[in-house]
């Protein structure tokens, strides 16, 4: 243990202390909040006499707390409710850190608790936004609480459904693939010419860099309001971050493996499928990366200079318009469900393609 | 220079660049044509007026409303709104500009120190970087962007408006390349150079100083380059919502209401021209920071 984590633990439990000596009175009306908050103070006892001191228990303790506190935040908050949320929420802290620091863990442990800390870290977040916004009375315009959204979730799922269908599948998954299957033609195409390839990378480069988000309005014009403009716009988007690291992947130059193909005489669409093709595939992939989120980013952005009714976009304009807050934060539930997922996707089908990637490769170096 | 790599430099890189943009614009002016046709042949048909190929092409470029307008008529009314109106006046593109440039630099600044404070606490602190590090790159997946005019509703409902709510957006987007390059960076000594750090005994206050914050600069530049492009697009989009009242964003949302679409040209341009200076600025302050590190490009 060092300093800092016992100055946490001195601290959590001076906060459990003051927890205690304001629920002492209502002991027998809450009796849960008050032997959790006699065991958070015990943490300085724990430090001195090295009795159950590990970051287990820590872990515990907090899983423990929380749970007490959401039972008895629906109510008005009960007295000494917010230093032992505080209190709960430094035992979770030391709890990771204990257990980074713990030397003798089994490797099976190990790798099980950096998939679980993040988990909990989540969890804590969603469980302090729940509390304080209902403990402390937040209005709904300004932040629902967690559960008011995943009721508002779960009541308009048809809306949220159409929503999605039109804002991701038509809009943004047709304007990637055609973005990004365009984008990687034509790179194949004028990675023969060195005169283009000049040209158009510094060129490509500029044009990632500005805002084109902004050519949603004259897309508009073109193709209407449905969905086929804003397919239009995130082709736009997707098309030059993919030209150029497609390009720059194709230009990766391995002379062991070119004067290999060379000797076998392979011709130049062998050794692009067979060489140049998986040594670009990282940068592929990282351009596909970056447009899975950019497109989801461009759909929405795009509905907000017109749309029908329909659409994550639209709906979260004309819902923020109406203050109908949860419903928003539906909408958002879903973009990041669905942003997450599709970049989860392309991660998983990258890591089964570029195995031989030395950023891969970790677990065997280790 | 010397004048070979002058030479050299012109047909390697200003020659391409410069046939590749002249290509461009000769598609862009054929297209001018070949979309505003049908509304000019409209036009004459109404008015019973005689035409051939080279009154169209006149008139398809000199269309007040344009499908798309060629780029003289872009450059024409950018000369306008820049030099021939008064900076104040709200018809001014550089006041308008000023505006989304101003959010762009504050939400850059904040986002900039709080990316770095990130990764200092992630490379300092194994805790952190357990839990920390898969949030902050769930985060980017979340289409951030889609939020803007919430967060604008948000903070005004406390009394918030104008420059900051805009330029939080902007933090939003701009402190993820920052803290995830830094973090890289922070990490990029090598075990040697840590190896001998230990042997003089320094701390880790001292090892972060005089190795770890050197040798993360080149990092932090380069991610830099990126977050500015990406706050300036935060900038813009966070003035759609707030009613259109000044700001690129804002001449972009009312060109569309009005179907100007010369307007919406120009604030396009002149964000593409911001983009390419405040990159520029930023390249040129990178290369005068690393030379005078010592860092070999």
């Amino acid at each position: 243990m060092n300093k800092f984590q016992k100055a946490q633990q001195v601290i959590a439990s001076i906060m459990a202390l003051l927890a205690l000596q304001s629920s002492i009175f209502y002991a027998l009306n809450y009796p849960a909040l008050f032997f959790i908050s006699l065991i958070a103070t015990i943490g300085v006892i724990r430090i001195y006499y090295d009795f159950l001191n590990s970051g287990l228990f820590d872990f515990l303790l907090s899983i423990i707390g929380m749970t007490i506190l959401m039972i008895h935040v629906y109510d008005s908050p009960p007295n000494g409710f917010w230093p032992l949320l505080i209190s709960i929420w430094l035992y979770g802290w030391l709890a990771v850190e204990k257990i980074t620091h713990e030397k003798n863990i089994a490797p099976f442990f190990r790798k099980l608790f950096f998939i679980a800390v993040p988990i909990f870290f989540g969890v804590w977040i969603l469980f302090a936004w729940e509390v304080i916004t209902i403990g402390l009375n937040i209005p709904m315009v300004i932040l629902p609480s967690p559960s008011l959204i995943s009721i508002q979730f779960v009541n308009s799922l048809e809306t949220l459904w159409a929503d999605f269908v039109q804002t991701f599948v038509r809009a943004a998954l047709t304007g990637y693939l055609i973005g990004c299957g365009s984008a990687f033609i034509i790179a194949i195409l004028i990675d023969k010419s060195l005169f283009l390839r000049r040209g158009l990378l510094p060129i490509g480069n500029f044009i990632s860099a500005i805002p084109i988000v902004g050519i949603a309005p004259i897309m508009i014009m073109w193709f209407g309001f449905d969905w086929q403009s804003k397919a239009a716009v995130v082709v736009i988007m997707t098309f030059f971050p993919m030209l150029v690291n497609t390009v720059t992947g194709l230009s990766v130059n391995n002379p062991i493996d070119r004067d290999l193909l060379k000797t076998y005489a392979s011709s130049y669409t062998q050794s692009l499928i067979l060489m140049r093709l998986p040594a670009a595939a990282p940068f592929i992939f990282n351009a596909l990366k970056i447009n899975s989120t950019l497109a989801l980013i461009g759909a929405i952005i795009a509905e907000f200079f017109g749309s029908p009714t329909v659409g994550l976009g639209f709906r979260i304009s004309v819902e923020v318009g109406r203050l109908n807050l949860d419903m928003v934060w539906a909408e958002i539930v879903v973009a990041a469900i669905v942003g997450s997922a599709s970049y989860g996707v392309i991660s998983f089908i990258e890591k089964k393609v570029t195995f031989w990637h030395p950023s891969n490769r970790s677990t065997l170096e280790k | 220079m010397s004048e070979n790599t002058f030479i050299n430099y012109f047909k390697n890189s200003f020659l391409p660049i410069l046939s590749i943009i002249l290509i461009i614009f000769a598609v862009w002016y054929i297209f001018t044509v070949y979309l505003n046709s049908s509304i000019q042949i409209d036009s004459y048909e109404r008015q019973k007026i005689d035409w051939d190929f080279s009154d169209l092409v006149r008139d398809t470029m000199s269309q007040k409303k344009p499908l798309l307008p060629a780029p003289h008529q872009i450059v024409s009314e950018m000369w306008k709104t820049i030099f021939m109106i008064k900076i104040t006046s709200k018809k001014s593109l550089i006041f308008h500009s000023y505006i989304t440039l101003s959010s762009t630099l504050l939400g850059f600044t904040i986002g900039t120190i709080l990316g770095i404070i990130l990764a200092v606490s992630i490379v300092e602190n194994k805790a952190m970087d357990a839990s920390l590090m898969p949030w902050i790159i769930a985060s980017q997946t979340i289409p951030i962007l889609a939020i803007a005019p919430m967060i604008i509703i948000i903070l005004n409902a406390f009394g918030l408006s104008g420059l900051l709510p805009k330029a939080l957006i902007s933090t939003y987007l701009s402190f993820f390349p920052i803290a995830v390059g830094m973090v890289k960076g922070l990490r990029s000594p090598e075990l040697s150079y840590l190896d001998l750090m230990h042997t003089y005994n320094s701390s880790r206050l001292n090892i972060f100083w005089k190795l770890r914050l050197p040798s993360s600069v080149p990092y932090l530049f380069a991610s830099m380059k990126v977050a500015i492009a990406i706050s300036l697009v935060g900038a813009i989009v966070g003035e759609l919502p707030t009613g259109a009242v000044a700001g690129l964003g804002a001449r972009l949302l009312t060109g569309s209401y009005f179907g100007l679409t010369i307007q919406i040209w120009s604030a396009l341009v002149m964000a593409a021209i911001l983009a390419g200076t405040l990159i520029f600025i930023l390249n040129f302050i990178s290369r005068i920071t690393l030379k005078r590190m010592g860092v070999q490009e």
